[in-house]
């Protein structure tokens, strides 16, 4: 059963044991609109906790996605830079961006769960 | 007056005088042309090229000469131009080109000179670049100019290429991070990233400036340089400048200032005051030639004490012997440190002279005239329309005024139908969703060239469309109705571009 938490970056991160798969959630897909170009990290790569680890491009603005938490990536989710759409489509599921091999299991504590994301997106309508 | 009629079928797909042109490669008729040549002789001779033929079609279409410049001249009808009307694209400084420097840019001696011809030929357009780069100097306060860069962005790579070198001659452990504020420019981090330094984006604070104790905290000897743009994207002066500039220098590191903005400010801020150590100018923004349709621009560089020993060539020196180009490190002493060259010639002479024709005929007084209307006309557009748009940060502004999509929440109008029903009205939209540190961004810059009488029937236009938005958010949604194409699916372009016409 796996556990999913959020940062105030808008990525989620679902936890199954030591391995997360991240991707943005239905409030960044919203703001960024049309999705048109996932620039995905290579799989191998060591990501840490708030650097850079994708970007984003829509008809509206390039962005950068962040690695919620140290770890490196095992596999990426290729049907993106064929089908971008399937992040507008279903952000928080077919939609995920990256799985990662989680370095530093502690760092999951500093994220949200999903009531308190939902509280922080209320507060930044 | 229904839209209906308008866009409606008519039998030959042109709408009044307005023409339906297919593309020059779907008017090909075989074998037309438009010169009678001769049949290219037979040959016999056995080629070395295997089975590769001697000719082929490279695919060109057909046409008779009356086709092409009836196709040319219906593509240039289409085109919307400053000469055209009004085009408030924040930060790109949509300025009137004045004609007088089309008729100087055209004389023979400008129009038809040689990078390659020998320097005592040339000494007149040599003179002609050594006086504007004196007059960049004076406008600035800075101690060295680089005039070769081909515009902006390419002049933000040669000011941090210029850093990169001085950090080089001095030593010490690498500097590879550069701080960005959210406030300046896209370039800037691109132009930092292209160089292989490490960017860290410093966020606004909420009154769309810098955050001071931001960067106070973020700098460290291995800070590279800082790049913010001033005034900056939300067409706001930063205020905190020179403070950030003590501190910049203070961690052994350099301040480079974006200079796009810079019709904001001249003739009334030198640059050398707020402690900037590289800057470039957008010549073909500033100065008014024309711009928009991709070029040519030119981005010539002013630097400070610290980075003039790195300035890349060529340089002009004057002595008594005239002008001449230094194209070699040793060629004279001063070049000994210079980085490089950023391009085969020298610079764009035609934008030069526009841009010397434009400082000579303003003088001092008029630039700063020029300045204090662009502001003026901004504030103005501000508002006036703050009171229907909101305004996120508080004014005065600078030379654009920001406003965000906040007034138009639940009308289920956006900021990209606002601009698609502005082309209906005959305007070239204003920028939107940028910059991005407010929400479906609108960013108008009028420039000083706009009458008030057009300014106004520009505010009376977005008045109109943010009441409608209110009443009738569905007509937004089919907008442009009266251009020559409709609404353009941009993410379908974006997700599938067809690059190159084929055959079908």
């Amino acid at each position: 059963m796996s556990e999913i938490r959020f940062t105030k970056d808008h990525e989620w991160i679902a936890v199954d044991g030591d391995t997360g798969v991240v991707g943005i959630t239905d409030y960044a897909q919203h703001a960024l609109g049309d999705i048109v170009f996932i620039e995905l990290p290579e799989i191998g790569r060591q990501v840490s906790k708030g650097g850079e680890a994708a970007v984003v491009e829509s008809v509206k603005a390039a962005s950068e996605v962040y690695a919620p938490v140290d770890g490196d990536v095992i596999a990426v989710n290729n049907e993106l830079a064929e089908e971008p759409a399937r992040v507008n489509a279903d952000a928080e599921g077919a939609g995920w961006f990256f799985k990662i091999k989680i370095v530093t299991p502690a760092q999951l504590a500093e994220l949200m769960d999903k009531a308190a994301y939902q509280t922080y997106l209320e507060g930044l309508a | 007056m229904t839209t209906a009629t308008i866009s409606g079928a008519t039998i030959s797909g042109h709408r009044g005088l307005q023409m339906d042109e297919p593309l020059i490669f779907e008017l090909d008729s075989p074998g037309s042309s438009g010169v009678d040549l001769p049949a290219p002789p037979k040959t016999k001779a056995k080629t070395r090229l295997g089975a590769v033929p001697v000719r082929e079609s490279v695919g060109l279409p057909g046409l008779s000469e009356p086709e092409v410049v009836r196709h040319y001249t219906r593509l240039s009808q289409k085109n919307y131009a400053i000469d055209a009307g009004f085009y408030p694209l924040g930060s790109c400084t949509m300025k009137h080109n004045p004609r007088l420097n089309e008729k100087m840019a055209r004389l023979p001696g400008f129009a038809d000179v040689h990078p390659l011809q020998p320097m005592t030929t040339i000494q007149g357009a040599l003179e002609l670049i050594d006086t504007l780069a004196g007059w960049l100097k004076a406008l600035t306060g800075m101690k060295a100019v680089a005039m070769s860069p081909a515009a902006g962005a390419h002049g933000e790579m040669c000011g941090m290429m210029a850093i990169a070198a001085a950090h080089d001659h001095r030593g010490g452990p690498a500097r590879k991070r550069v701080l960005v504020p959210e406030s300046a420019h896209g370039t800037n981090p691109a132009t930092a990233a292209a160089l292989g330094m490490v960017v860290e984006a410093i966020p606004a604070t909420a009154d769309g400036r810098i955050d001071l104790a931001a960067f106070k905290a973020k700098l460290g000897f291995d800070v590279a340089a800082v790049m913010l743009t001033n005034p900056n994207t939300c067409g706001l002066f930063e205020r905190d400048v020179r403070e950030l500039a003590d501190a910049v220098h203070q961690a052994g590191a350099f301040l480079y200032c974006d200079g796009a903005n810079f019709n904001a400010i001249i003739g009334r801020v030198r640059v050398a005051d707020l402690g900037v150590d590289a800057m470039h100018i957008n010549l073909h923004k500033t100065f008014s030639t024309p711009h928009g349709g991709g070029g040519p621009g030119s981005g010539p560089v002013v630097f400070s004490q610290a980075l003039a020993p790195f300035v890349p060539l060529p340089t002009i020196i004057h002595d008594d012997d005239g002008y001449r180009l230094v194209e070699c490190q040793d060629e004279d002493e001063g070049t000994a440190l210079a980085f490089g060259r950023m391009k085969a010639f020298h610079g764009q002479m035609g934008v030069f002279v526009r841009a010397l024709a434009y400082t000579l005929s303003h003088g001092a007084d008029g630039l700063h005239q020029a300045s204090a209307d662009a502001v003026l006309s901004a504030n103005y557009v501000l508002a006036k329309l703050k009171g229907t748009l909101n305004a996120p940060f508080e004014g005065p502004c600078m030379h654009e005024a920001l406003f965000d999509d906040k007034s138009l929440k639940d009308t289920g109008v956006t900021t990209l139908d606002i601009a698609k029903a502005l082309i209906d009205e005959g305007f070239h939209p204003m920028t939107v969703y940028f910059p991005l540190v407010v929400h479906g961004a609108m960013l108008i810059e009028p420039t000083e060239s706009e009458s008030k009488r057009s300014i106004d029937q520009f505010i009376a236009t977005m008045i109109g469309l943010a009441e409608r938005a209110k009443e009738d958010a569905a007509s937004f949604h089919a907008a442009p109705t009266l251009a020559p194409r409709r609404r353009l699916d941009e993410t379908t372009a974006a997700r599938k571009p067809i690059l190159r016409w084929k055959t079908r």
